[in-house]
């Protein structure tokens, strides 16, 4: 593959009307890595998947996927590429082996062919083949779908939000799949709205309304959080955030889980903030330093956006 | 071609998996045939009609038996007050009229003209016009009688007023058959109904659940996929075009004088237009709720213009200009052609070419419309 890279973003920019759903879009993904696009939700991750698929049309700007041009070889795009789309998008009147014969035919395969790179995973459903899909559990689904889309041994996989919706166990055991898809020389492009499943990708663009943040690999992405981070935890987390809201010497302050996560100004003493905290009643208020991880970057990046 | 055919596969596997699939291309036309056929007849039976008699003669008498000796009336009432009898209408509990003025016979006998007033309620304006053509058909035959009568009282040559004598002969249907005529018609219904209903509904579906995206990113072309829906539908709407031809056969006993392959093949050009109209709104709407709403409006326009419950000749000018692109009407007058009058291929050639037509129009559009890129 020309120059080592899989995937080539090139300023694209998508306007659904006024609204920008995407915003001079520019990063590269190398062959074989397992790329991980993270985002909240309406961040502009589906619409830059679908146009990295050829299922639409950038406003501005250009991408070469495997190579091709998204515009102008569409065709040859689409036999080198798998996509799973975010919503299951099977036959649910076929059985699992109808949909997967299906897919492999279409593009002029068969299920034998290339079993050995879909057999953990379809090993798994197989004992359901005929089962209609539409019957299948959400999991399943998402096995089926998976294997689907890798049927003809596809160059780039694309996959939309593969683990919205799904119980943390099979969450898991997808990441642990899609490892495996990886070691067989697969590049994997997967966008997902969760921040912990970012440190299973090899890099993570960060995107956030249509403008990407930082692309980087996760532990360069923790590193460039600069500040020391505080986890403080009261009984009161709505009061707790409020009175360190009031403190000046408060640079960022958010709520995570059950505490909330703070970083200070240069030279602000921690045992002043201790004293604060006692004299606004949170008694029970517990501060200890902690490591940052992906999301808190990300809640960083995006208040200095703002 | 090998992908149309697993296209194919997967359509079928599809369509016999779907439950209510089978009973509706088997239940369809029996039922629509045998309720149909035999409720949308024009044919009068039991006409109710109320009789004014004010003159009571022997001539008033013979007329009033005229009609009561007819199966087509019933007569409902007789009474002397016009008011009466209107109160009757009002309430729909009679259809027509027939009001003998007193002196009827008198002036008959006398100035050689009775006048008689026939009122008829014409809230339907079908049976209305029926129910007058009936009407008249008696009191000419009446009035022929008198005159026969009154022509042997003042000797003129009988044998020559008898020679004007009227036959009607209905080519193509002799015995004026209702069923004759309405089960080709039906079975265009039939075929239409079936053909445009799955087709708008296919394409849309597969954006529903959101399969056409998984289809859209493989190599799969646009006229394969197009292919490959429509051509199951295309086969099933023949299918159900012989499974209708079949019962019209066995239970209406339908004259079949043409020549069948010729029906077949028009119908063949048919079901393209009709599958090039549905995959269009397919291609247009983005739910199957929103294909069903606008197959059901367009279906309805072209049904009740098609000349099968109202004849296209009797409609106002702009209205036959409308009809004149309603593939409907084109194939509801072939195949009463070679089903009735056993047409050949040149008599309908003219038809079949403007079906041709409208099928390559509405297949471009659908095509144009269904992009794999939006």
């Amino acid at each position: 593959m020309q120059s080592g890279k899989s995937i080539i973003i090139e300023n694209i920019s998508k306007h659904y009307g006024s609204v920008k759903a995407l915003e001079n879009i520019n990063f590269s993904v190398d062959n074989g890595e397992m790329f991980g696009l993270i985002g909240p939700d309406g961040a502009g991750k589906t619409s830059l998947i679908r146009i990295l698929t050829s299922l639409l049309l950038p406003t501005s700007g250009n991408a070469i996927v495997n190579g091709y041009d998204i515009v102008k070889d569409y065709k040859k795009i689409r036999k080198t590429i798998g996509y799973m789309p975010g919503k299951f998008s099977l036959y649910y009147d076929l059985t699992v082996e109808e949909n997967l014969n299906f897919f492999a035919t279409v593009f002029g395969t068969t299920i034998k062919e290339n079993y050995d790179l879909i057999k953990d995973i379809y090993s798994q459903i197989e004992p359901f083949k005929d089962r209609q899909a539409g019957k299948l559990s959400g999991g399943m689904k998402q096995k089926l779908a998976l294997s689907c889309a890798m049927i003809h041994k596809p160059d780039v996989l694309f996959l939309d939000e593969p683990t919205t919706g799904v119980d943390a166990v099979s969450r898991k055991e997808f990441w642990l799949m899609l490892k495996k898809i990886k070691n067989k020389g697969i590049t994997i492009f997967v966008s997902t709205p969760y921040m912990d499943e970012a440190e299973l990708c090899d890099r993570v663009a960060l995107i956030q309304d249509g403008t990407i943040l930082t692309v980087d690999t996760p532990v360069n992405v923790v590193k460039s959080f600069d500040n020391p981070l505080y986890s403080i935890y009261s009984d009161n987390i709505y009061y707790l955030l409020k009175d360190l809201r009031a403190l000046s010497a408060t640079k960022s302050v958010f709520a995570f889980g059950q505490s909330v996560h703070i970083t200070f100004n240069n030279g602000t003493n921690i045992e002043d903030v201790n004293k604060y905290l006692k004299d606004t009643g949170h008694s029970n208020s517990n501060t200890k330093i902690i490591t940052p991880c992906i999301e808190d970057c990300f809640m960083q990046l995006m208040s200095v956006k703002s | 071609m090998r992908i149309i055919l697993f296209l194919l596969r997967k359509e079928f596997l599809q369509v016999f998996r779907n439950k209510s699939m089978l009973p509706l291309i088997f239940m369809v036309p029996i039922i629509q045939l045998i309720i149909l056929v035999n409720a949308a007849t024009f044919e009068m039976k039991s006409i109710r009609i109320f009789i004014i008699d004010n003159d009571m003669s022997s001539s008033s008498r013979s007329l009033i038996s005229k009609i009561s000796g007819s199966p087509f009336y019933k007569i409902v009432n007789t009474g002397f007050s016009y008011k009466q009898a209107m109160d009757e209408m009002h309430k729909g509990k009679t259809d027509a009229i027939l009001n003998i003025p007193p002196d009827f016979e008198k002036k008959l006998f006398k100035e050689n003209t009775g006048k008689i007033q026939l009122v008829i309620n014409a809230i339907n304006g079908t049976s209305a016009g029926l129910i007058s053509a009936y009407t008249n058909t008696i009191i000419n035959d009446f009035n022929r009688k008198i005159i026969i009568d009154a022509s042997q009282n003042i000797a003129v040559n009988a044998s020559l007023i008898k020679s004007l004598n009227i036959n009607y002969s209905f080519w193509y249907n002799p015995e004026l058959n209702y069923k004759t005529f309405m089960v080709p018609g039906v079975l265009v219904l039939l075929v239409t109904l079936i053909g445009f209903v799955l087709s708008s509904m296919n394409v849309v579906r597969e954006k529903e659940i959101g399969t056409i995206e998984q289809i859209n990113v493989t190599p799969i072309k646009k006229y394969q996929f197009i292919i490959g829906k429509l051509f199951p539908i295309w086969i099933i709407g023949l299918f159900e075009l012989a499974f209708g031809l079949a019962i019209g056969k066995l239970l209406f006993n339908i004259p079949m004088v043409g020549s069948l392959p010729l029906l077949f093949f028009v119908a063949s050009l048919y079901l393209i237009v009709v599958l090039g109209m549905g995959m269009f709104v397919s291609t247009l709407v983005e739910t199957q709720q929103q294909a069903m709403l606008i197959s059901f409006f367009l279906l309805m326009i072209f049904i009740l213009m098609s000349g099968l419950f109202t004849s296209i000749e009797s409609m106002p000018d702009w209205a036959q200009y409308i009809v004149k692109a309603n593939p409907i009407a084109y194939f509801i007058k072939i195949i009463r052609l070679i089903l009735l009058k056993g047409a050949g291929i040149m008599e309908i050639k003219k038809d079949i070419i403007i079906l041709v037509l409208f099928g390559i129009s509405m297949m471009s559009f659908a095509i144009i419309r269904y992009r794999k890129t939006s």
